[in-house]
């Protein structure tokens, strides 16, 4: 008996109505939508080249994969949430969800030439905004940059934050360089400057192997990765002493898991005990500095079916505040509406749907 | 027939009071440096064991690589260099750079540090005690903010010369993020020079690490190329124009080839990079220049008449030895057969023309 | 030179067809390879696509600069479809008109450089079949490459074992680009099959690969992208030399296809002296890297060196050798040679016959 509800309930999830989805994804628009929001030399020289022509899919989000289109949100084209029709229907309605922040996954952030990846972060910005926010009151947006030109990002964090439904930076999760490195801190600064949380979100440029022993064969092989990379980050991120030097930043992994962060306290808390020589600007431990500073959304929930294991993940990384709702629509990451399992218990989930992204984004507080 | 051939260069050279553009000082190991490093760096670099900083890619172990019979010379530092390169080649200046693993730490802090105690041990040790040395300022191009911090602090001492970098390195060098040093470097008349060597950030080749180090020295020619191409593309030229590039310890004879290609290229690609308004090769012509040794030239010497005809510039060879490597044999150092109206050019002229800082009392 | 000269070369091409060693036939439609995959591989592309390092879905990183990915503009046949992907098109502009007598297919297949293995193998194999069925089959003068899956060396030469027999198929094609550097011991099985069989191994610039375009970093712009793919060619040589492959296979051909080749010259210097000064490292390269490259290597002549004075060119070519180079048009792309202009020095008659006709017929065992 206990079995079968045990196992009803890991398929029951809990009410997630009210909520604010902190990863939704409107499919990333194709490069001629973008051309009225280009100035005129990207716009001749486009049409001149056929860029227009081409689609900035990302190898490491392929649009169609399976994970990232769920049977049931399928669309006839054969991706998923290109229209707002469809986002409502599928994404907003159905989870209850009161505000979704829209993280556009588009090519642009990986281009090599410094000046095309921002010029064409901008124009998916404007769009963004025009098509989506403009027509959707329950949609917020995120800023995407390509992290690898500082001066342009900052530009064009500058140039959006005035328009206070853009909630956050946006930026990969795979660049060029760790991203504690100094080269992305005016980013950063920039970010926290406009009261902005930086989101890094899954995916990835390419400029190197996701792995130290060079490139999986399968897609599964590179998701299952991703979380290394989130772990090298998270510890980069610390480690350069970036939250010492600007103290106000937020950052909120996105489709990272979570479930891997006491693993990674117990250890980077011990290592640091040991080379604190070599990071004296460190003065508190990582997993502490974590907590304050860095969130992480739901999807994925990488547990076993067994609700107790997840409970205790819980209380292993101890910090009611680190989780944010997140539905990842419209990737399939859970059955049916089942986005928040019991494991969480009623408290917990409240915690997760409005009050952690209320302390973590200060322009959706000041709308709520 | 040799040894003929040999003394006329020898009588040749000491006659031309040449400027040697690459010079290689022995590679500093922590005991040498420790005197400049302030206390925390002396700690750290002690209890943490950092020493013998030499680069995979540019190893200063390999036999081959250097002279027999400079290596067996007497003397060391400053004594050993005037014995086997100053007097008898009756050298005017030389130019002092110091290639190592410095430029392969990812810590940007220690990176510093270890080339500002660099620094301070070339003035000491070698510029100090010889009015001919000169040298290139060893910059952390890892931690741009400090490069440019290290070019200040010895903006007022005219005997370094140049800023260092190697040709492989973690981003090409005409990235804007690299802009900050070149215009530091700039206002105080210091050129640049790309030396020969990887930090190993990325595989040599498009295919990978090399099995040999014959395979990867051969493939510096590859990391030179992507940085002209970089300098030209990003508009590094036309946005420091005063500031010379000076490739060393290259190979020279690739340079036509990539110079024909990039304007036959530049004539499609235009719209692209719109702020390239010259054709690729005159911008190279204007701007880039390269050390003579080693010259990678056909055997018979007529045919280098030909390469430099290829180059049609007559200001960009600057006169090398790359001592204490093995380029040459004897006093050889001029490649066979390099053309008699270029020789003053080459041993001093376009060097002095390369290098602002050169000729102003230290 | 003036237009009588140019008419009269123009005429004299005409009695001799010439061999265009450089042509890339295309899809008409994206889905058209489908018909030569096995469902199972098809279900798996709709679900997976096609992956690799590339970090873009079907997208070059670097866009060209012309539409269709670096096309000519007057090449979008009038029938519809991309560049080069009409027969009869193909025929009307580049074959006849340029006294093509032979054009060898270059596909690119993406099965080479694909990350699953199986897939990239089930790939290579229908990219052979594709250039039998729309391309050699009725058109006798085209002849096509076996793509292989190199990474794999035993799928590999299980393809080549299985088209060996049919004499459309005139090279075996590699990219360059490979995940470790060409010489070494994991691809030799496929030069002891290619050495055996004597067929050439071609391989052709690749877009990208599994590391970065440079040893200095990624590069920004395609016009230093562009440049780079000789670089990738130079790789390969100074890989089989120092490993040894041409003195293990002395018969083996290398074709280094679309990296033009003045590079050649100072790279064989530059090869030559530092094996002299390191040869205790390599006692198995017996012979200096010159004579190997004299002996096994051939390059294709696009994109043709154009220096500003022509003459330099004759320089080049008498260092890297008249013997050693193949002339191709890289149809249909933007920086195609045209085989009446490409050549801005004259060559003798006896020249011109080797680079346009006579070495290519030779190495590829051309009827």
């Amino acid at each position: 008996m206990n079995e079968m509800i045990r196992s009803l309930e890991s398929k029951l999830g809990l009410s997630t109505v009210g909520g604010i989805d902190c990863d939704l994804h409107p499919a990333s628009p194709a490069t001629k939508t973008l051309l009225p929001y280009l100035d005129e030399y990207w716009r001749e020289t486009f049409v001149m080249r056929g860029v227009d022509r081409l689609s900035l899919a990302m190898t490491s989000s392929p649009p169609r994969a399976p994970i990232n289109v769920r049977s049931d949100w399928k669309a006839e084209s054969g991706f998923a949430g290109d229209t707002l029709e469809a986002v409502r229907a599928q994404a907003l309605d159905p989870f209850g969800t009161r505000l979704a922040i829209c993280n556009v996954l588009h090519g642009a952030m990986i281009m090599h030439s410094d000046d095309m990846a921002a010029a064409l972060c901008g124009a998916a910005n404007e769009w963004l905004a025009r098509e989506w926010l403009d027509r959707e009151p329950r949609l917020r947006g995120s800023i995407i940059v390509s992290a690898q030109n500082a001066e342009l990002a900052v530009a064009e964090i500058e140039r959006r934050a005035a328009d206070h439904r853009f909630v956050q930076v946006l930026i990969l999760a795979q660049n060029d360089e760790p991203l504690g490195r100094r080269r992305y801190w005016p980013i950063y600064e920039a970010a926290a400057r406009n009261h902005l949380p930086l989101c890094i979100h899954a995916g990835g440029s390419n400029r190197h192997a996701p792995t130290a022993t060079g490139w999986p064969s399968y897609f599964v092989e590179s998701y299952v990765a991703q979380a290394s990379i989130f772990e090298s980050q998270l510890l980069s991120l610390v480690a350069e002493g970036v939250f010492q030097k600007v103290p106000d930043l937020k950052v909120v992994f996105a489709e990272s898991g979570f479930t891997w962060l006491p693993s990674f306290f117990w250890r980077a808390d011990k290592t640091w005990r040991g080379v604190r020589a070599e990071t004296p600007w460190l003065t508190e431990q990582p997993s502490d500095i974590v907590k304050r500073h860095v969130r992480f959304t739901l999807q994925p929930i990488e547990a076993p079916p067994d609700q107790d294991a997840l409970a205790r993940t819980l209380e292993h990384i101890d910090c009611d505040d680190i989780l944010l709702f997140s539905t990842d629509y419209p990737h399939a990451q859970f059955e049916g509406l089942n986005a928040l399992p019991v494991a969480f218990g009623e408290t917990l989930a409240k915690k997760i749907l409005i009050d952690n992204p209320l302390a973590t984004y200060p322009r959706i507080a000041a709308d709520f | 027939m040799v040894d003929t051939a040999v003394a006329r260069q020898r009588s040749v050279l000491s006659q031309l009071g040449a400027i040697d553009c690459d010079v290689h000082p022995d590679a500093p190991q922590r005991s040498d440096l420790l005197p400049y490093f302030d206390d925390y760096w002396k700690e750290i670099v002690t209890t943490r064991d950092v020493d013998r900083l030499e680069l995979t890619n540019f190893p200063t172990r390999t036999k081959p690589f250097f002279r027999e019979d400079w290596k067996a010379a007497e003397g060391r530092g400053v004594e050993k260099l005037r014995r086997n390169l100053l007097d008898p080649f009756g050298l005017k200046y030389a130019i002092l750079n110091c290639v190592t693993g410095v430029h392969a730490i990812y810590d940007p802090y220690l990176a510093a540090a270890v080339c500002r105690a660099t620094n301070d041990w070339l003035k000491a040790e070698w510029l100090d005690r010889d009015p001919r040395l000169r040298a290139s300022l060893v910059l952390p191009m890892q931690n741009p903010e400090a490069a440019v911090e290290e070019i200040e602090r010895f903006a007022n001492d005219r005997r370094f010369v140049q800023v260092l970098a190697l040709c492989m390195g973690e981003m090409p060098l005409g990235r804007r993020y690299y802009w900050p040093i070149y215009e530091a470097a700039q206002r105080h008349g210091f050129s640049l020079g790309v030396h020969a060597g990887s930090a190993y950030r990325h595989a040599p080749s498009q295919s990978g690490f090399l099995s040999y180090l014959a395979e990867d020295y051969v493939h510096q020619v590859q990391g030179f190329a992507a940085q002209v191409g970089s300098f030209v593309a990003e508009g590094v030229l036309g946005k420091f124009p005063d500031m010379k590039i000076v490739l060393i310890e290259s190979g020279v004879s690739w340079l036509p080839g990539q110079m024909w290609r990039m304007s036959k290229d530049w004539r499609g690609a235009r719209i692209e990079v719109p702020w390239v308004k010259e054709p690729p090769s005159a911008l190279v012509r204007r701007q880039i220049r390269m050390t003579t040794q080693p010259f990678d030239a056909p055997s018979d010497p007529a045919e280098l008449e030909r390469i430099i005809e290829h180059l049609d510039a007559d200001d960009m060879l600057l006169f090398s030895t790359d001592y204490p490597h093995a380029q040459f044999e004897g006093d050889a150092a001029i490649p066979d057969g390099f053309p008699e109206r270029l020789i003053d050019r080459l041993a001093r002229e376009n060097a002095l023309a390369t290098y602002p800082r050169l000729e102003e009392r230290p | 030179m003036n237009q009588a000269v140019l008419e009269k070369e123009t005429g004299t091409e005409a009695k001799l067809g010439i061999v265009d060693c450089d042509i890339h036939p295309a899809f008409s439609t994206p889905d058209e390879l489908a018909k030569f995959l096995p469902q199972r591989w098809r279900n798996h592309l709709a679900d997976y696509g096609q992956r690799s390092a590339n970090p873009l879905v079907g997208t070059l990183p670097y866009p060209r600069m012309t539409p269709g990915n670096g096309m000519r503009r007057d090449a979008w046949p009038p029938n519809g479809g991309p560049p080069a992907s009409d027969l009869s098109f193909l025929r009307e502009q580049l074959l006849d008109p340029l006294g093509i007598e032979y054009g060898i297919l270059q596909p690119l297949a993406a099965g080479s450089s694909t990350l699953n293995q199986d897939l990239g193998a089930a790939m290579c194999t229908a990219v052979n079949d594709w250039q039998l069925d729309k391309w050699t089959g009725p058109e006798p003068r085209l002849k096509a490459s076996i793509s292989v899956a190199q990474e794999d060396a035993t799928a590999a030469i299980a393809e080549i074992e299985a088209r060996i027999g049919n004499r459309s198929f005139v090279q075996i094609a590699i990219p360059p680009r490979t995940i470790e550097p060409a010489g070494r011991r994991r691809y030799w099985p496929i030069y002891e099959v290619a050495e055996h069989y004597d067929m050439p191994i071609g391989m052709h610039s690749a877009a990208f690969g599994w590391h970065t375009n440079s040893g200095a970093g990624w590069l920004n712009f395609y016009i230093e992208e562009h440049y780079a793919f000789s670089h990738s060619l130079q790789s390969v040589v100074a890989s089989m030399v120092f490993e040894g492959v041409f003195e293990r296979f002395p018969k083996l051909k290398l074709i280094v296809v679309e990296g033009g080749f003045a590079w050649a010259a100072p790279l064989m210097w530059r090869l030559d002296r530092q094996w002299n000064r390191m040869r205790s490292e390599v006692p198995h390269v017996k012979r200096p890297p010159s004579e190997y490259i004299r002996q096994n290597v051939w390059f294709t002549t696009q994109p043709i060196e154009e220096p500003e004075n022509n003459r330099h060119l004759l320089d080049t070519l008498r260092w890297v050798g008249t013997d050693r180079l193949m002339f191709s048009t890289d149809y249909p792309h933007w920086d195609f040679d045209d085989p009446r202009y490409a050549f801005k020095v004259p060559l003798s008659p006896a020249e011109r016959e080797k680079i346009f006709r006579e070495n290519a017929k030779q190495v590829y065992r051309l009827p």
